[in-house]
């Protein structure tokens, strides 16, 4: 097992290891839903719960069943049904007990079934051998990391928007791609002050 | 082995809960629908709009089956129906976002809900029919008749089209009507065989005379508008041949009040169909004009009528007068040319109707 302290993985998942801006995974809803700010504060709660509820659900299959029984062949399969079938779940549940809810996020959950960031959390817990409450604050960490970054994303070309003549050719994705990077150049100034193993 | 057994164990479970899940979540009880302030449809709630038009018998059209990728199935909500969803906004315009337009596909029914739908879907039903005769026209064109039986009658405008249900599956194909709206007991279509294509190939392998099948219609805002003198120029290509045959029965039993010019574009001489038809017309009445033309005549079809691209001829032949009025139908390429010819010849986009395929 892994002896990382959850706190520490917590931060770094946020900071020096955001998902978004070091590992650049999760970039289709990064540039396509960040196009205004209350849109992406529906995004990143959305990514928020469904990551972290998936990423409770998956360790006990993986360690408790997958694992003993050496079928971590079929693992790949098993978390994107169980992360489809969660995220099918939620949508019920939603629309049934939190009608005000599904205005606010709930319409994001579709598409989040298909985010590469919910089965990369998963693959990475496996890959590291974290334990049950390390994954929780690990998850926790690269979804609040993620809607973070795109909750950035957006502010700033919300305020472009206002006042900035972006060339005609460079509007929409393109100019998405130059302040991703610019941010990803920012993020590394967190770099060095933790490793992940 | 093991792995696999537990993989679907895993899955035979998640599976089991979605179904109890979806059993007790799922549920808003009974809703009511209702449409153009008249009538009332009450249904259990949960599923879309479209599906319940389906289960009534009412016939918006939708090409997609329900994914929000062809945007036909547009109605109008006046409450009830929630806001507009990101997978709409492609389809609907701003000026038709605020008078409340959705694609009825995407409307869940979770309380009650008040529509309007035009009166024209409305008054689209399904017909049984038998196959009457089946015509060869070229080598890949077929002409089909098919006899109403229940209803026995259609009353259509001409130029509209109706549907063809694939029999054994629950998929439509859209046809334009071509025969003329008096003959209202028989709906002749044209079918062009497309490569690939589930229902052109059924009609032209499969489809033999006596069988039985259904149709529902008609659809469309492509029809000839009778409250105008304008002069008519027509242009097809195709299966486009059509609507403008029925638009050109229609007239001549009106003893073609108006002056119509139609203009028809084929490759070489086998792809042409209704020559005869269309030039015996053309003998009796003097108003009314044939101008087939030949992009890539062949040696052998010792041609001597128009050559090029029906847009060239267009383009040497039409004389704007500011009281003209266009029908185009054919494939898109062919219509957006078009349009940008007539407009240079001063017929404004408001009178030119089209139907691309």
């Amino acid at each position: 097992m892994n002896a990382t302290n959850p706190l520490i993985l917590l931060v770094a998942a946020i900071f020096t290891h955001n998902i978004a801006l070091v590992y650049i995974l999760g970039m289709c809803p990064f540039i396509v839903i960040s196009r205004n700010f209350k849109t992406a504060m529906g995004m990143g709660v959305a990514i928020i719960f469904v990551v972290t509820l998936t990423a409770i659900i998956i360790w006990p299959i993986y360690w408790l069943i997958l694992v003993p029984a050496h079928a971590e062949i079929v693992s790949y399969l098993i978390f994107i049904v169980v992360i489809a079938a969660t995220v099918q779940l939620l949508e019920m549940l939603i629309e049934k007990f939190f009608p005000p809810l599904r205005s606010s996020f709930g319409i994001f959950l579709p598409l989040i079934t298909v985010n590469c960031i919910v089965l990369a959390v998963l693959l990475f817990m496996v890959l590291r051998k974290y334990d049950f409450v390390q994954t929780i604050f690990y998850s926790v960490g690269t979804s609040a990391g993620w809607a973070l970054a795109i909750i950035i994303m957006a502010a700033i070309k919300e305020k472009m928007m206002l006042v900035s003549d972006v060339p005609k050719g460079l509007r929409g994705a393109g100019i998405t791609m130059i302040i991703a990077g610019l941010l990803a150049f920012a993020f590394m100034g967190f770099a060095g002050m933790i490793t992940l193993q | 082995m093991t792995a696999i057994l537990i993989m679907n164990a895993i899955l035979a479970v998640i599976a089991i809960l979605l179904v109890i899940a979806e059993k007790f979540l799922v549920t808003y009880g009974e809703c009511r629908i209702t449409i153009n302030k008249e009538k009332i449809l009450t249904v259990d709630g949960g599923d879309n709009l479209l599906s319940y038009f389906a289960q009534n018998k009412i016939f918006v059209p939708s090409a997609c089956g329900g994914k929000a990728t062809c945007g036909y199935c547009k109605i109008e909500i006046l409450s009830g129906g929630g806001s507009i969803l990101p997978t709409e906004e492609v389809f609907i315009s701003r000026k038709d976002r605020l008078r409340g337009v959705r694609l009825a596909c995407q409307v869940k029914v979770k309380n009650d809900i008040e529509v309007l739908i035009s009166p024209e879907l409305l008054s689209a039903q399904e017909y049984k029919a038998v196959v009457a005769k089946i015509l060869d026209l070229t080598a890949d064109i077929k002409h089909v008749f098919l006899k109403l039986e229940e209803p026995s009658a259609i009353s259509f405008k001409p130029g509209q089209y109706v549907q063809f249900k694939i029999p054994e599956t629950d998929e439509f194909r859209a046809y334009s009507v071509a025969s003329r709206p008096s003959q209202d007991n028989i709906v002749e279509l044209i079918v062009r065989l497309v490569p690939n294509g589930m229902c052109s190939s059924y009609i032209h392998e499969v489809l033999d005379i006596n069988d039985k099948i259904a149709l529902t219609g008609p659809f469309g805002d492509f029809y000839l508008r009778e409250d105008s003198t304008r002069d008519i120029v027509c242009i097809g290509g195709g299966c486009g041949m059509a609507p403008i045959r029925s638009i050109l029965l229609h007239l001549k039993e009106k003893n073609m009040p108006r002056k119509v010019t139609y203009f028809f574009g084929a490759r070489s001489k086998k792809d042409l169909f209704f020559t005869e038809e269309l030039f015996m017309l053309s003998k009796e009445f003097p108003n009314f004009k044939y101008i087939p033309a030949l992009s890539e005549p062949k040696p052998q079809d010792s041609w001597r009528g128009e050559t090029g691209l029906i847009t060239q001829v267009v383009e040497r032949t039409v004389v704007g007068n500011g009281h003209t009025e266009a029908y185009l139908c054919g494939p898109p390429p062919m219509i957006d040319a078009s349009i940008t010819v007539l407009t240079k010849k001063g017929i404004e986009d408001i009178y030119i109707y089209y139907d691309k395929f």
